[in-house]
């Protein structure tokens, strides 16, 4: 390995770390809560509600994030009625913005699966136990369905973590830089493929370690047997 | 609007394009996902059988691959080999051919190289769900070790990975969308190339999403289905 290329290339892709970081948090704080939000509509008596949401999760499990980024970004772009609504344009205008979008979605529909398949495992006998105690069907959620999905569900969502992280990288298709794209600059400016790419991987790995190691630490805090 | 996106298709036909890059995307898919089942196979039961030095190697290899960007396995097998191939195809002349096939074997080592990664942890988780009972009962027949792999542990284990090997397959056909970035024509790049003459980058990538959406849903079925028939007479699951 050549150490000035290491020193070199270093502080770029930190900066782009910042990047990558703010994408995967901002994709993990909204899409989390979004996506128990859409696993509940998918088990929801309404159909319309129902079918909306099926095939919300249909359509973005079925098709490339690629494609997905390039239709918030170029295709929306088009539309005017999107271009002269401020807060729709800033939304979508934004390299940035319009990648956390779409890991916000894309996560979205994959934390649904995850949480329609949590909710359906829950025995029946304990939310009959909460309604015949009198709670609300609001409290039978809060104290009961929701803790209970959340621990079935939490080994599946620790892997859909360290999918964000990755899918993040698509950012740099979008003109945003964050590691990847620092990563193809530096590859292709100095000609140091595999250092480079060793000091990426390094970064990558590090953050789905700590948010693999964050999430094992919750889910044992969470479980039943200590 | 209807009428525009007619001549758009058809007459101008990008309809044909399209469809030609969604065969190349499905022919590489099925090209990397094959060679890196075929690969993954003999690595995983390395793993599984725990060879020393080999099984840490396997396991690193596939922690770095699953652990990075499809992106960026992309980026390292592109630049890292274009020099190389550069040198040797100009040395024995053959300059012209290397630039045109170049983009399509990278890219189809670099799918191989990423579902090659998935493919070993399903294989080898299905190769430790095999009843250790079954295994007990072919070595008291006194049934060689290769014959017990090939009759009883591999048809067994094959029939336990085949829901793993369904989601690898998924990904792996969405992740050949990657490959666009390095000038593969494939679909993505196919729509990119109309979005961009065209300036209608709406549907032309919408098509691509339908398009993708297609593949997935019909391996979705036809992978159901499988399982059903190899799930016959093993009771209802």
């Amino acid at each position: 390995m050549n150490l000035d290329i290491v020193t070199y290339a270093i502080p770029f892709l930190l900066v782009g770390a910042k990047t990558t970081l703010l994408i995967a948090l901002f994709g993990i704080v909204l899409g989390f809560p979004f996506g128990i939000v859409v696993g509940l509509g998918r088990g929801s008596k309404n159909r319309v509600l129902r079918n909306i949401c099926d095939s919300y999760c249909a359509i973005f499990r079925g098709t490339p994030m690629l494609v997905q980024i390039f239709i918030i970004y170029y295709g929306l772009a088009q539309v005017s009625f999107i271009r002269h609504n401020p807060v729709l344009w800033w939304l979508i205008g934004e390299g940035l913005n319009a990648a956390i979008l779409a890991v916000v979605l894309n996560t979205g529909a994959y934390t649904a699966e995850i949480f329609r398949t949590a909710f359906l495992s829950l025995p029946k006998g304990l939310i009959e136990a909460a309604e015949a105690c009198g709670m609300s069907p609001w409290h039978v959620f809060t104290r009961v369905k929701f803790p209970l999905a959340l621990r079935q569900a939490l080994p599946a969502y620790s892997s859909e973590a360290a999918i964000v992280v990755k899918e993040s990288s698509l950012a740099s298709t979008i003109t945003v830089l964050e590691i990847t794209g620092y990563a193809k600059r530096l590859m292709s400016e100095t000609f140091a493929i595999m250092d480079i790419f060793i000091i990426t991987a390094a970064l990558y790995l590090a953050m789905n370690v700590v948010a693999l190691t964050a999430l094992k630490l919750l889910e044992r805090r969470l479980s039943f047997v200590r | 609007m209807l009428a525009e996106f007619w001549i758009l298709m058809v007459e101008r036909g990008w309809a044909l394009a399209l469809l030609r890059g969604s065969a190349v995307t499905i022919a590489i898919g099925l090209l990397g996902m094959f060679l890196g089942f075929v690969v993954a196979t003999p690595l995983a039961v390395l793993r599984w059988q725990k060879v020393a030095v080999v099984s840490q190697l396997v396991d690193s290899y596939s922690i770095v691959v699953r652990g990075v960007p499809g992106l960026l396995v992309i980026y390292l097998l592109f630049f890292g080999s274009v020099d190389m191939v550069k040198t040797v195809a100009t040395a024995f002349g053959y300059q012209d051919s290397v630039d045109n096939a170049y983009p399509y074997i990278v890219g189809v080592i670099a799918i191989a190289a990423i579902s090659c990664a998935y493919s070993i942890e399903v294989i080898r988780g299905a190769l430790q769900a095999v009843p250790y009972g079954l295994l007990e009962a072919a070595k008291s027949l006194a049934l060689p070790t290769g014959i017990t792999f090939s009759r009883i542990t591999f048809p067994l284990a094959l029939r336990l990975a085949l829901g793993g090997i369904n989601n690898v397959w998924q990904m792996t056909i969405k992740d050949t969308s990657l490959i666009s970035v390095i000038g593969l024509q494939e679909l993505m790049r196919t729509a990119a190339i109309g979005a961009g003459i065209t300036r209608s980058p709406f549907i032309f990538y919408c098509i691509a999403a339908a398009l993708f959406f297609g593949m997935t849903a019909v391996s979705q079925t036809l992978f159901s289905r499988a399982e059903r028939a190899l799930n016959r007479g093993f009771g209802a699951r």
